[in-house]
């Protein structure tokens, strides 16, 4: 499997997990670790940058792990920019997903927001990686401001919904100069195939994987499914075909 | 100006009643087999007819919830500051006409009783007082949010209904979610439970969450008080206020309880009881109907219900709390607004959440999301 990059970052692993919904650190950990992830997106609203015991980033301090702090919370650009700049210096990290949702209820990304702080995060040096819809125009829009990379959804988060933006993924992952990493929905493994076969550079997996029964062995799912789908893909998956394709009535004359 | 006074002008109380307590099994399964579900719905069930379906309303409550919220429940503590009151409420130990002694923390014994609930653990912290703009105005909220400020990382309060510029005003500060419950939607109830202070003004009252919408606060907090109507249809107005603010005010997040009235020092008998069984309904109602909304459950409810029912719902849960000013170090014997039924320590909550297989989650919020140090 090729490795991936997103701005100076290289990944072997194209599972990227979360931290959230999890009974408690431990499983959180364990998770993990059977998922192969190597970047973990955790909110900064849950961490508190100056306690230096603080439990869930003890639990999250492992050499193959890097962190990817998140804006959850916030409504516009201008608190995303002051809440990704005190993430980079609590975490000594520049990477940042950038998430701008002013509706609670669903979650929705603004995209209006998302392409001002892009724009100004790209400036101050930071690894931007912004959650989106599925919208191609907005991506290259993006690229055009500096983004990393691009983070549409595959159906609103924590839904378990799958791929429901299927053909809009197409086309963004056709069109695409950075790396796509489908985010939030993705209920099932082979949805995570499913998007690795597309094309899809990454995936990001949170609430399929903390609610399940076994998150562990859901997580050691996932990391196969990931796998699998990407390795399809580098293989060059034959495209479906509906039926038989054995004459050619339009074309045999020429033969004649 | 479009507030929710149009909308509740449309119903009629005893035509709800008549409603709900003619809905049939049949409403109750159709409401069940749906997956977006309507007021309509939710009538179907809290209603009578909906208590033989207890054990699946249950099931799909709790599902809802942990796809959503994961297995965590959030813990936050009440923090008394005043029970200087000048209003008459009949369930209400700060009533103005109980004649007890009353107090207003100072800022060293804010600062003191911060400590005790930071000792704990808390990092989410609920200001409450009564209604008392003589000694606890807007001035005072402003100036104790100030000092909670760096202590915490989410303030919440519950106090008096303010105008628009004062809610302003408190956001600046660091308020992030206010609580005002209508107590009862049933008007001329209301007038009888609140027949002297400002609190007597039903409408003042009811259109009190629209004003946090236009301030643009983070979350708003709703709910009836149990006790004083019937709870089924108190809830439906409930349920439509909120899904009133969540078209009107769509930025904000909103947050529901269910309190039932607390025996207190001079205080009424519950007119309508609600049983636990009841209870549960309800909560299971509310996230049938709304899958996003916040549910809390407080100390006012025993330890064993507690230690089941949080599964069925339920977001955010208080622990150890003190409804008294001063109760957790300052003055702990200082008049209380009612008696808490669950008494066990915040530790121990946490324990039995790990035992259940939920993470207690202090944290989830910070000032830096709203761009504030």
């Amino acid at each position: 499997m090729e490795n991936l990059k997103i701005g100076n970052q290289v990944f072997g692993s194209r599972l990227f997990t979360g931290t959230g919904k999890f009974k408690n650190n431990q499983e959180m950990k364990a998770s993990l670790e059977a998922s192969g992830s190597e970047l973990v997106t955790v909110a900064l609203k849950r961490v508190d940058a100056k306690d230096n015991n603080d439990q869930l980033l003890n639990s999250l301090s492992h050499e193959r792990i890097r962190l990817l702090p998140n804006t959850s919370g916030v409504r516009n650009a201008r608190e995303a920019v002051f809440a990704a700049q005190l993430a980079r210096e609590a975490l000594e990290t520049n990477l940042i997903k950038l998430e701008i949702h002013p509706d609670p209820k669903y979650l929705m990304p603004d995209p209006v927001e998302t392409l001002k702080a892009t724009e100004e995060l790209s400036k101050l040096g930071f690894i931007v990686m912004p959650y989106i819809h599925a919208d191609p125009v907005l991506c290259k829009r993006l690229e055009e401001v500096g983004t990393a990379a691009v983070m549409p959804l595959g159906s609103p988060i924590g839904s378990n919904k799958g791929l429901k933006t299927i053909d809009f993924l197409e086309i963004i992952i056709e069109q695409a100069n950075v790396p796509v990493v489908v985010d939030a929905g993705i209920g099932a493994p082979s949805d995570a195939s499913k998007a690795m076969e597309i094309g899809a550079d990454a995936v990001l997996v949170n609430t399929a994987i903390a609610v399940s029964q076994n998150p562990v062995k859901m997580a050691e799912a996932f990391k196969l499914a990931v796998e699998a789908g990407r390795m399809a893909f580098e293989a060059r998956l034959a495209s479906p075909v509906h039926h038989a394709i054995s004459t050619s009535p339009l074309t045999s004359f020429l033969d004649e | 100006m479009n507030s929710f006074r149009q909308i509740f002008d449309r119903y009629h109380w005893d035509t709800i009643k008549t409603a709900i307590y003619g809905m049939k099994p049949a409403d109750v399964e159709s409401a069940l087999h749906k997956t977006d579900r309507s007021i309509q719905d939710f009538m179907a069930l809290v209603s009578p007819a909906a208590a033989s379906y207890l054990e699946p309303m249950a099931q799909m409550s709790h599902q809802l919830t942990l796809q959503r919220f994961g297995k965590t429940i959030q813990l936050f503590a009440p923090l008394y500051l005043s029970n200087e009151c000048q209003n008459i409420c009949t369930y209400c130990g700060f009533s103005l006409d109980n004649k007890l002694k009353r107090k207003t923390l100072n800022d060293i014994e804010i600062m003191k009783e911060a400590k005790a609930l930071a000792g704990f653990g808390f990092q989410h912290v609920l200001l409450v007082t009564g209604e008392a703009n003589q000694t606890v105005g807007v001035d005072y909220i402003e100036n104790a949010i100030r000092l909670l400020r760096p202590k915490f990382a989410n303030i919440s309060m519950e106090v008096q209904p303010m105008d628009l510029p004062d809610y302003q005003q408190l956001i600046r500060a660091g308020l992030n979610t206010v609580l005002v419950y209508q107590e009862t939607y049933h008007q001329a109830d209301y007038k009888k439970h609140h027949p002297k202070g400002k609190k007597s003004n039903f409408d003042y009252r009811l259109e009190t969450p629209d004003r946090l919408g236009q301030a643009g606060i983070h979350k708003i907090g709703l709910g009836a008080l149990i006790g004083l109507e019937d709870w089924r249809v108190d809830s439906f107005f409930v349920a439509l206020h909120l899904d009133y603010l969540e078209r009107q005010y769509w930025q904000t997040k909103y947050s529901i309880s269910f309190p039932r009235l607390r025996p207190f020092s001079g205080g009424l008998e519950p007119k309508v009881a609600m049983n636990d069984k009841e209870l549960v309904q309800l909560i299971c109602a509310y996230r049938l109907f709304n899958s996003e909304v916040e549910l809390s459950l407080s100390t006012r409810e025993t330890e064993t219900f507690r230690n089941h029912a949080f599964k069925l719902g339920i977001t955010s849960m208080s622990a150890g709390s003190k409804t008294n000013p001063g109760g957790y170090t300052v003055d702990p014997q200082s008049l209380e607004q009612f008696e808490i039924s669950d008494e066990r320590s915040p530790k121990q909550i946490c324990d039995i959440l790990a035992q259940k297989g939920y993470e207690a989650v202090w944290k989830d919020w910070d000032a830096v999301l709203e761009g504030v140090n």
